[in-house]
């Protein structure tokens, strides 16, 4: 392990470009003859749409053209798809409506995109906009997924009869009924996940450039998964065909999973181009992420968790409700399905487990994943299920947690998963030492003198991630392989660049897979460049969402790199007359075992593309690619515990204390890891305390900008206690587990349990406004 | 943002014929005019700039008397030196308006003239009794704030100043939106020479008002413990998304509380 391998804390390597501006993201391209796009977005959230009038807006001054969704039907553009099949319990396929990516007859959430405007500049675009004439006969919206349910609830889709896309189930009904039935303690609650919006720093936006000499489309874009964004818009929406589409998703401010999806306006901004024969840019702006962007969460449970008379769980039964908006996007399927009720049995034995969810439409932003995707639900859930028991039974919360754990491995889940390695109560006692546990009574008594309630909450979360492998998501219905690709160029001076099918878009890949690279080859990490984010240059990829990128895509690198060393070690035996089994590599250089004999590493990879004095038969050049599909997905798991204290007259809550104690496996670069926790966990407060999307009951959204929508701030935080204790993932060679996503999964329940703790309420939704906690304590107060 | 002819006014003259010229808007700090024109829903033919008429900014103290001109940025308010000897509850609310940024482009005249609903001068103007100064007229501040966004102004009516007589004690506290960071409710205590006065901004749904009962209860004593107990009616109080017209009423009482106590240091 050298000062910039593996488990050194090696500054970023591209924040210098970030924080001096000089990154460069889709806004910043600018293409010669390249114009002005704006999109003509419905205001009403249900609506048929009986005309629409351009001939004024086409009349405005800079105005190249204006397109509606008819013409884009007509030259053969096809609707979006969800890439992944969910079939009922029934058998029956999951009812998916269409959506065609300008709306033709109809609309169905606020911000449904009718027309595109294409101008000289953003400004006259704009202006066109409003000149464009949409006749709309409005329809009554439904936003919420339990009323879309109800009978004589508007309809959104004619596919989808009563709005209900699949009604799904997992694990074994009879069995949890028959063990709940004679359990000696049931807990049952309803639980609402509230609606995020990912926010991403960077809105979305597509520059589409149609070359005509070449009949060559060229599309810059938001995108976590470039590769994804080709093949789907070659396959699936006739754009062009593959050979002739270059995606290119340049720095991308965040993402969440947000920029995972391909939205409309890429397709549409690559259409106009060829139509207009102009280049054509479109930039979101935030009001217009906020109504567009693929949103987050948004469920209703039932759950039931049973236990025996020894205080063991015997069941877990849930009932969910999962509102997708108006239309499917490209993974929305997934998310309340795989990604959420296999992680139901947490860190817990649960012999008996039985999940029913159904998917409904309503008049609301599409919903797919963000951050933690599934997850967080489950572990929310679970984690809230479970300290409510320990109050009900009147057990100590990490007690009941620490006597259901799962302690011998691999531990089969009756939801599919097979967990492989993990010490639940290693990160439980860590937890409880940083934060001081056992001192909580007295600081309770102490801030009761303040006139403040302090509370404490847990949570014990388990993920999986390196979502795997393609075979097993494949026969779940995924449409495409988890795999990914690397390419490892060794250049004929030494210097390493590396093609990646991962995406970075905050993750910091330039800097942790350089680390992996000088590492093993004992060179400079400035000798080691990292590419990726262009179909032209990567041949392919499955991008970076998942927590994937360095348990998948870090193991594809690791399977390239393998073959090159191999051959560098053939040259330099054959360079220095040993034999090639007695070849090591240390500090950059390629060494006779236990001699002095060496050939420094760039002397070798001259050697290869000089090509004078190389074994016989041996091609010249030093490059290999290598694919890796991992056997299993790794499973981060961890205890969170959060410590608050309520104003009782406000009922403001302020986080005093946040510990973090997970385990991720092996670390590549613990600040970077660090980095992860921390911007987890304020996504992840921020959902618990202050983030709540709200439609009104016409399908509005009301925090459609952020005068209303509460971001987390700097001062809504505390200084996070975060440490790791690993047990390696043993299936994948570097040992990974992934981190990015644990924080924003774990931390919601350990702070609504703190929260509930305080005030002596355990009826509280999250966000946990001031109002929400106040009125909840005047409740408690009537009791 | 449509297109919009600027001007720079040199008088407070020529600022009103300016504006009068065509469907014009003064323009000072632009801190609410500019995102409202910026996201299409004000659309003036011209905007005058007033910030660069000397004689609307700058503060001055004589004796207990303070004016302020209208174009003082809340930033100078914040940290006015003989202001905070003489009422420096004010100095702590211009302390607290936004963010930096915000500060430093916004003034009391631009705050008071817009008179939106959550701000926070106005109930300083309100509690402190102070007397809103125009290019025409006097106006105490009991007749200037008429609802929400609505003031006594005329269309080519400007604040060029406002002043007011230095209470014995005063004092603010805020419930910020954690969003906007605007008031939910917002309370400005004033002791004076006519006794106290109480103004909440934030929480009325026809924007800045005096509560009788916070003023009828500190009239008895000037401590926050007067206030243990008082009730006030959630009617006519705002309910929105961030907070009920209840959760509004009971943080009329706990915020004024808050500014008795600040006042009373």
């Amino acid at each position: 392990m050298g000062m910039e391998g593996i488990g050194a804390r090696v500054a970023r390597k591209e924040d210098r470009r970030f924080i001096t501006g000089a990154g460069r993201y889709v806004d910043d391209m600018v293409v010669p003859g390249m114009k002005h796009a704006v999109f003509v977005r419905s205001p009403h959230a249900h609506a048929e749409i009986k005309k629409i009038d351009v001939k004024k807006a086409k009349a405005m001054p800079g105005v190249v053209d204006v397109l509606v969704g008819k013409q884009l039907k007509s030259d053969g553009i096809g609707n979006l798809i969800c890439g992944w099949m969910i079939h009922s319990k029934d058998g029956s396929p999951m009812k998916m409506g269409a959506w065609s990516p300008l709306a033709v007859d109809r609309v169905r959430y606020v911000g449904d995109a009718v027309a595109i405007v294409v101008a000289d500049t953003k400004g006259q675009a704009r202006d066109a906009a409003e000149a464009v004439e949409v006749s709309y006969k409005e329809l009554k919206a439904v936003t919420e997924a339990v009323d879309a349910l109800k009978k004589g609830a508007p309809q959104l889709h004619p596919e989808a009869e009563g709005n209900l896309i699949y009604d799904w189930e997992i694990g074994d009904a009879k069995a949890t009924d028959a063990a709940i039935a004679k359990a000696a303690h049931v807990t049952k609650m309803h639980i609402v996940n509230n609606r995020l919006v990912p926010n991403a720093m960077e809105p979305r936006a597509a520059l589409g450039h149609y070359d005509k000499a070449e009949d060559h489309y060229t599309c810059w874009t938001t995108s976590q998964n470039p590769h994804v964004a080709r093949l789907v818009m070659s396959a699936f929406y006739n754009v062009a065909p593959e050979n002739k589409l270059r995606v290119i998703a340049p720095d991308v401010g965040g993402g969440f999973g947000s920029k995972i999806y391909i939205y409309p306006e890429e397709i549409v901004c690559l259409w106009a181009s060829k139509k207009t024969g102009v280049p054509v840019k479109w930039v979101a702006d935030r009001t217009e992420s906020f109504l567009s962007d693929a949103h987050g969460r948004d469920h209703v449970t039932e759950v039931q968790l049973a236990f025996d008379k020894d205080n063991r769980m015997t069941a877990l039964k849930v009932d969910t409700i999962a509102n997708l908006g108006a239309y499917m996007s490209l993974f929305s399927s997934s998310v309340p399905t795989y990604l959420y009720a296999t992680l139901l049995s947490g860190q817990y034995v649960i012999p008996a487990i039985h999940a029913n969810v159904r998917t409904v439409y309503t008049n609301t932003a599409p919903v797919d994943a963000y951050r933690g995707a599934g997850r967080p639900e489950a572990t929310y859930l679970l984690e809230r299920v479970v300290e409510t028991a320990a109050r009900e039974l009147g057990v100590a919360p990490a007690e009941l947690r620490r006597k259901n754990f799962v302690t011998s491995f691999p531990y089969q889940t009756p939801v599919i998963m097979c967990y492989d390695a993990g010490d639940y109560a290693a990160s439980l006692d860590a937890a409880m030492k940083a934060a001081d546990y056992a001192g909580f009574a007295k600081r309770r008594e102490e801030a009761k003198k303040r006139g403040k309630l302090r509370g404490i909450g847990m949570s014990n979360y388990i993920e999986a991630c390196g979502i795997a492998p393609s075979a097993a998501v494949g026969s779940l219905g995924a449409g495409v392989g988890l795999w990914e690709s690397a390419e490892v160029r060794v250049n004929a001076v030494g210097t390493i660049e590396v093609l990646t099918g991962s995406h970075s878009h905050g993750q910091g890949h330039e800097t942790t897979f350089s680390q992996l690279v000088a590492g093993r080859f004992g060179v400079p990490i400035e000798s080691v460049s990292i590419v990726h984010g262009d179909t032209d240059k990567v041949q392919m990829g499955m991008g970076t969402y998942g927590s994937r990128s360095g348990a998948v895509g870090m193991s594809a690198i690791v399977k390239a790199l393998d073959k090159v060393e191999a051959k560098a070690k053939k040259i330099a035996a054959h360079l220095l007359e040993a034999d090639e089994g007695d070849i090591v590599i240390e500090n950059g250089a390629l060494k006779v075992a236990g001699t002095d004999k060496n050939v420094p590493w760039f002397q070798m990879a001259l050697a290869a593309y000089t090509a004078h004095n190389l074994p016989a038969g041996m091609e010249p050049g030093l490059k290999e690619g290598a694919f890796y599909d991992p056997s299993n997905f790794t499973f981060p798991a961890g205890c969170y515990i959060c410590e608050v204290e309520v104003d009782p007259d406000t009922g403001h809550t302020d986080i005093v204390q946040f510990v973090a104690a997970d385990d991720f496996g092996n670390i590549i670069n613990p600040m970077i890891v660090e980095g992860q926790v921390h911007g987890g966990i304020a996504q992840g407060i921020g959902q618990a305390l202050l983030e709540g999307c709200k439609y009104d009951a016409s399908g509005q959204l009301l925090t459609a900008s952020y005068m209303d929508y509460t971001m987390p701030r700097a001062g809504d935080l505390p200084s996070f206690k975060v440490s790791t204790s690993n047990t390696p993932c043993p299936s994948n060679p570097l040992g990974i587990k992934g981190c990015g996503e644990a924080g924003a999964i774990g931390s919601p329940p350990a702070v609504i349990n703190a929260i509930t703790d305080a005030i002596g309420n355990n009826d509280l939704t999250m966000p946990a406004t001031p109002q929400k906690v106040w009125a909840a304590l005047q409740a408690a107060k009537k009791h | 943002m449509y297109s919009v002819n600027y001007h720079r006014a040199a008088s407070v003259a020529d600022a009103v014929k300016k504006v009068k010229a065509g469907d014009g808007k003064f323009l000072a700090g632009g801190m609410t005019l500019i995102p409202t024109m910026k996201s299409r829903l004000a659309a003036p033919s011209d905007v005058v700039d007033i910030t660069r008429i000397a004689s609307l900014s700058g503060i001055t103290v004589s004796g207990k008397t303070v004016t302020i001109g209208a174009t003082t940025t809340h930033a100078e308010v914040a940290t006015n030196a003989k202001l905070a000897k003489v009422c420096p509850a004010l100095c702590s609310l211009a302390s607290h308006i936004g963010d930096p940024h915000v500060r430093h482009k916004g003034t009391i005249g631009g705050s008071i003239s817009n008179n939106d609903p959550a701000a926070d001068y106005p109930s300083a103007m309100l509690a402190l009794g102070a007397t809103i100064v125009t290019n025409k007229r006097q106006i105490p501040a009991d007749k200037f704030f008429k609802g929400l966004f609505e003031t006594a102004l005329k269309e080519d009516e400007m604040v060029t100043e406002v002043t007011f007589t230095a209470p014995a004690k005063a004092g603010y506290a805020k419930f910020p939106n954690p969003a906007s960071r605007y008031a939910v409710t917002g309370v400005f205590v004033a002791k004076g020479k006519d006794g106290v006065r109480a103004a909440v901004t934030g929480a009325g749904d026809n924007g800045v008002f005096r509560s009788k009962e916070v003023e009828a209860a500190l009239a008895k004593k000037f401590d926050a413990a007067s206030l243990d107990g008082v009730k006030v009616s959630a009617k006519g109080l705002m309910g929105d998304i961030h907070a009920t017209p209840e959760y509004r009423a009971n943080l009329v009482v706990v915020m004024a509380k808050r500014a008795v106590a600040a006042a009373n240091g």
